[in-house]
């Protein structure tokens, strides 16, 4: 198997994007009018959104190649993509408690997408459960792919459920939303969490592709015990 | 056509020879009521605004039981195996379970209806519309918790996966079936029970269609 390097790079280029948005972020951009610097978290918080849909996105889009194409090539993949998802939605749900304290007064308020999310966590946390408990490589692929396009595609039901029953949060953010001197900490961030997320799914992929081996590997023949030779002559 | 009503008649006749399950279940389900009770106090007020939700609650955590068991005779001595290999399309059986499954749960939904209104004092002459939605309600844990049950019926730690994969896929059912119960039982003098209706009917077409679909590739080998 040919070890790349990219993964690293990307990794490395994470840590540098991260390191300069947050700094950007924390110290030179001002503070917003209303919160002040509660909302500097923003700078984690959205670019960490943006990067979780797309994981659990990618994860659907292996889910559904794993089941039209044989091999496990596309099952290492959506392992990755689901546990880096799922770090990174619980990452969102814990980074929006803690913005929502000291705006809204309370850890958690039953708005649509803090709701979601939590429900995807469960969701695809659930798939990753599953396959802990499967041991047959094919069975797991094919359950894990079939969990994770049914969860995928409930997601939107959820959402609007969720949207009719009670709503709290505000609007997407959108580049007419947000006030151009948060744009640039935001972008490079996101690019930073995007490139992390790149290098996570790759070595992630890279460590699945090493166990299937491992697992889907024919057992090694049976060594015969090694017995002293019996000496010329000798007689029981 | 022929073939669904083979494999239905199978699935009722299994659910009918082990009916004993069924009243253990029904016993589960109103022990949950009587508990959930003691969770907001003896407030008759607060318990009767929260009926819907505690019948809900009490009907998904018994269909874990009900699914749970579902594909238990058929895994038993490789027997799923011997119905793969008739020639007739395994959704078939997928469905044939799923509206076995449904008619358990809503039987089981109708019966804890009088201990809801017995515990909590939240009767509605409006029957025929809790029926329904108690039909729709228990058709949308049918149908993904069939596909899970044919899942986790073949791997380990069925009883702890089940529920795990299950409840949070059915976050809109529950939603929707606890609104349009409540409506039903408080009034509804904004007309919202047809929108919660529109909402499990949606569910379960989505669900109904993508679970089907599904069911081949889980239980081949």
């Amino acid at each position: 198997m040919v070890r790349s390097k990219t993964p690293y790079a990307f990794i490395g280029l994470a840590v540098t994007l991260l390191v300069w948005g947050s700094v950007w972020g924390l110290f030179y951009a001002p503070a917003e009018t209303y919160m002040g610097d509660v909302q500097r978290i923003m700078y984690v918080h959205v670019p960490t959104a943006w990067n979780a849909m797309l994981a659990l996105t990618f994860a659907f889009f292996c889910a559904v190649l794993s089941l039209w194409r044989s091999g496990m090539a596309w099952d290492n993949r959506l392992e990755a993509s689901l546990e880096v998802g799922v770090v990174l939605s619980s990452l969102l749900c814990m980074q929006g408690a803690i913005w929502a304290k000291p705006t809204w007064g309370v850890w958690w308020d039953w708005d649509p997408r803090l709701t979601t999310t939590a429900v995807m966590v469960f969701a695809f946390g659930a798939i990753l459960a599953l396959r802990q408990f499967v041991e047959d490589p094919i069975k797991r692929a094919t359950w894990s792919a079939v969990a994770t396009v049914i969860a995928f595609a409930d997601v939107p039901i959820v959402y609007f459920s969720v949207r009719w029953w009670n709503s709290l949060h505000q609007l997407q953010s959108s580049p007419e939303t947000v006030s151009k001197a948060f744009h640039w900490p935001l972008r490079i961030n996101a690019f930073g969490i995007l490139f992390l997320m790149i290098g996570l799914i790759s070595l992630r992929t890279r460590l699945a592709a090493l166990r299937r081996e491992e697992e889907l590997a024919p057992p090694l023949p049976e060594t015969a015990p090694r017995r002293a030779p019996i000496a010329e002559g000798a007689s029981s | 056509m022929r073939y669904l009503l083979a494999a239905l008649r199978k699935d009722f006749l299994l659910q009918w020879r082990t009916r004993a399950q069924a009243i253990a279940v029904f016993a589960f389900g109103a022990s949950a009521l009587l508990l959930f009770s003691f969770a907001v106090g003896p407030v008759a007020a607060t318990l009767r605004e929260h009926a819907a939700g505690f019948l809900w609650l009490g009907l998904l955590l018994s269909s874990t039981l009900t699914l749970a068991e579902s594909f238990h005779a058929e895994a038993e001595q490789h027997a799923l195996e011997g119905l793969l290999l008739l020639p007739v399309p395994q959704a078939v059986l997928y469905y044939a379970k799923a509206l076995a499954n449904t008619a358990a749960l809503s039987l089981l939904g109708a019966a804890l209806i009088p201990v809801m209104v017995i515990l909590y004092d939240a009767a509605t002459p409006r029957v025929p519309a809790l029926l329904g939605i108690v039909l729709l309600g228990s058709a949308g844990l049918s149908a993904p918790g069939t596909l899970y049950a044919a899942m986790t019926s073949q791997a380990r730690a069925r009883q702890t996966l089940l529920p795990l994969l299950l409840f949070p896929l059915v976050v809109p059912v529950l939603l929707a079936a606890v609104k349009a119960t409540s409506l039903i039982i408080h009034g509804d003098p904004m007309g919202q029970i047809r929108s919660w209706s529109l909402l499990l009917i949606c569910f379960n077409v989505i669900h109904w269609s993508l679970c089907g679909l599904m069911f081949e590739r889980v239980v081949e080998d």
